[in-house]
């Protein structure tokens, strides 16, 4: 992978701007939200007020993080009603966009460990520490049992990605050792190993987006010509090959699985144009005979 | 074989998140031990259900008008990302239309309470005599002038100053019943360290055992004395042989022992005896 730069043959053929549209335009949202949160406490322009847990958007439209509410339920305290509306927008919103969504669109700390997996990439950093990606689903069990058990919202304690983004708005004192410790563990201890194994946010919001209808599709799989650069860019690698190389097993080009976080990396860094955004019901058993140009 | 090391895997897991799960339960079993000093907004639930119900979201800090409260960071000895205020940084102010209650959107903070009035965020203890510029027989008074519930939750008592004989001590009094803990006189005291302190209800405030009934309210309550008091037994003291006490009353004999010099001391029968005493033998 050090030999030739991720994603090099697709600059070359779609040109930069193509080959990192995703990326852009996941930047401009997850920075745009901070920006938002930001705006109040240090320019006194309130439209977002709170943070990533419960926010009130224009003292109109609020939004309640669905797996904080959760855990305060299992300790028996259900949210006042704005914050149960909240709940039920931020539900319908991921499950119709897919629930990892929130992971690489929203969350904050996504912008650290790609930074951490972008640096482990540049410094050719091999060999990664073992450990299953369903830890995750473990460890958001854990909590909610935890929760129930303690009393406490359980996972608030230490949470990284609500340290970090409470930090950045409410003040950091001590939250950034813990940033720095996700940075870290990812660079050197395992490849995408936060929000890829450990991170119960992640893992609640995959469960949300199960059946959500907004997917990426390898529509144009024929035209794949294994260059791998979509396996190695990807963060959840593991999803791709059944959609990618499932025309021979009479699998459909839809990723379906949970963990895709529809990040579009695999769509900007194609050279071949083989994915697209698309809906899970398009989803043929076979294209090898569809032109690319007939897909989405 | 598969279903060998599936036992084995899942075995692995669950011990693994299982001690992660074990060091957050005793780090979630410390963090409600929620340190003197940090005082929770208006309304907020005991400590036990407040970490359950709050989401850590902030908005009580964003409403509050006084920049009164903050949310914890990590190092502070308070749960992560809740809400609590210093009475001696910045106390609350008491805003009438509670605004910190209303931005709640968990049940963290009681949006039943209406009335700032009632609030318990504390209660203020005059924690101590020593320093109390009141308690040296100065008329320092700030604690009581500042709070706004005066002359309910703080009163000033007179008692006559022993060091100088002649002058009156006005002490500070906090009537529990009507402090809501807000921390103004914390704030104001004017020593180097408050000697008037807000401390959470548990620990400012003594319990009497249930079965007590205070006699006078009972008294009061009732219109007359709850005992029979013409069959009072009154023992005899027991004085050392020989031994009178001037002005001392025996009940025994219903007598009181001469006391020499002062007027109304004439030995004899009580001149004014308590009640139901009156038809002693």
């Amino acid at each position: 992978m050090s030999a030739k730069r991720i994603g090099a043959e697709a600059v070359a053929e779609k040109g930069w701007l193509r080959a990192h549209r995703w990326l852009i335009l996941r930047r401009i949202s997850q920075l745009g939200i901070l920006g938002l949160f930001l705006l109040g406490p240090l320019a006194g322009i309130w439209i977002v007020k709170g943070n990533l847990n419960y926010s009130l958007t224009l003292d109109l439209l609020p939004l309640t993080d669905p797996y904080v509410a959760l855990q305060s339920a299992m300790t028996g305290h259900l949210p006042e009603k704005l914050g149960l509306i909240g709940v039920g927008i931020a539900l319908a919103f991921y499950l119709v966009v897919g629930g990892r969504v929130y992971c690489s669109w929203v969350c904050p700390v996504n912008l650290v460990t790609d930074a951490a997996g972008w640096l482990r990439d540049r410094l050719g950093i091999k060999g990664s520490t073992h450990l299953s990606r369903k830890t995750r689903y473990w460890i958001l069990g854990m909590t909610l049992l935890g929760s129930a058990l303690s009393g406490v919202v359980l996972w608030e304690l230490i949470n990284p990605v609500s340290m970090l983004h409470r930090g950045l708005i409410f003040g950091f004192g001590a939250a950034w050792t813990v940033v720095l410790a996700v940075f870290l563990f990812d660079l050197f201890v395992m490849s995408r190993g936060w929000c890829g194994h450990l991170c119960p946010v992640g893992a609640f919001y995959s469960l949300l987006g199960r059946w959500s209808p907004l997917r990426v599709s390898a529509p144009a799989r024929a035209a794949c010509n294994d260059c791998m650069d979509c396996f190695a860019v990807c963060p959840e690698p593991q999803v791709i090959r059944p959609a990618l190389k499932g025309e021979g097993e009479g699998i459909g080009p839809v990723i379906l699985a949970a963990n895709c976080t529809n990040c579009g990396r695999c769509i900007d860094v194609c050279s071949k144009e083989v994915f697209t955004f698309g809906l899970r019901f398009n989803n043929p058993v076979s294209t090898a005979s569809a032109a690319p140009d007939e897909n989405l | 074989m598969a279903r060998r090391q599936f036992f084995f895997d899942s075995a692995k897991m669950a011990c693994g998140v299982g001690l992660l799960g074990l060091g957050l339960g005793l780090y979630a079993k410390q963090s409600k031990a929620l340190p003197a000093l940090a005082l929770r907004p208006p309304g907020a639930l005991p400590e036990d259900d407040f970490l359950g119900a709050c989401i850590r979201c902030g908005l009580c800090v964003r409403d509050c008008p006084y920049n009164t409260l903050e949310l914890a960071k990590p190092e502070t000895p308070v749960a992560t990302g809740t809400p609590y205020f210093t009475a001696r940084n910045i106390p609350c102010e008491m805003c009438e239309d509670i605004p910190c209650v209303k931005a709640c959107p968990t049940g963290a903070l009681d949006h039943g309470l209406t009335d700032i009035n009632q609030s318990k965020m504390g209660v203020a203890v005059l924690i101590d005599h020593e320093t109390c510029l009141n308690f040296l027989g100065l008329r320092c008074d700030v604690c009581y002038r500042v709070c706004p519930v005066i002359d309910k939750a703080i009163t000033l008592d007179m008692v006559p100053n022993p060091r100088t004989g002649r002058h009156a001590m006005f002490l500070p009094t906090v009537h529990s019943a009507d402090c809501t803990g807000c921390g103004k006189c914390e704030k104001s005291c004017v020593l180097e360290e408050a000697a008037i302190r807000v401390l959470p209800p548990g620990l400012a405030k003594g319990e009497l055992g249930k079965h007590y009934r205070l006699g006078w309210e009972e008294q009061e309550k009732a219109g007359h004395s709850l005992i029979d008091e013409s069959k009072m037994l009154d023992l005899p003291d027991r004085m050392p042989e020989g031994a009178s006490l001037p002005g001392h009353y025996d009940p025994a004999s219903g007598q009181t022992a001469p006391l020499r010099g002062m007027p109304g001391s004439e030995a004899g029968v009580m001149p004014s005896l308590p009640p139901g005493l009156g038809d002693k033998p």
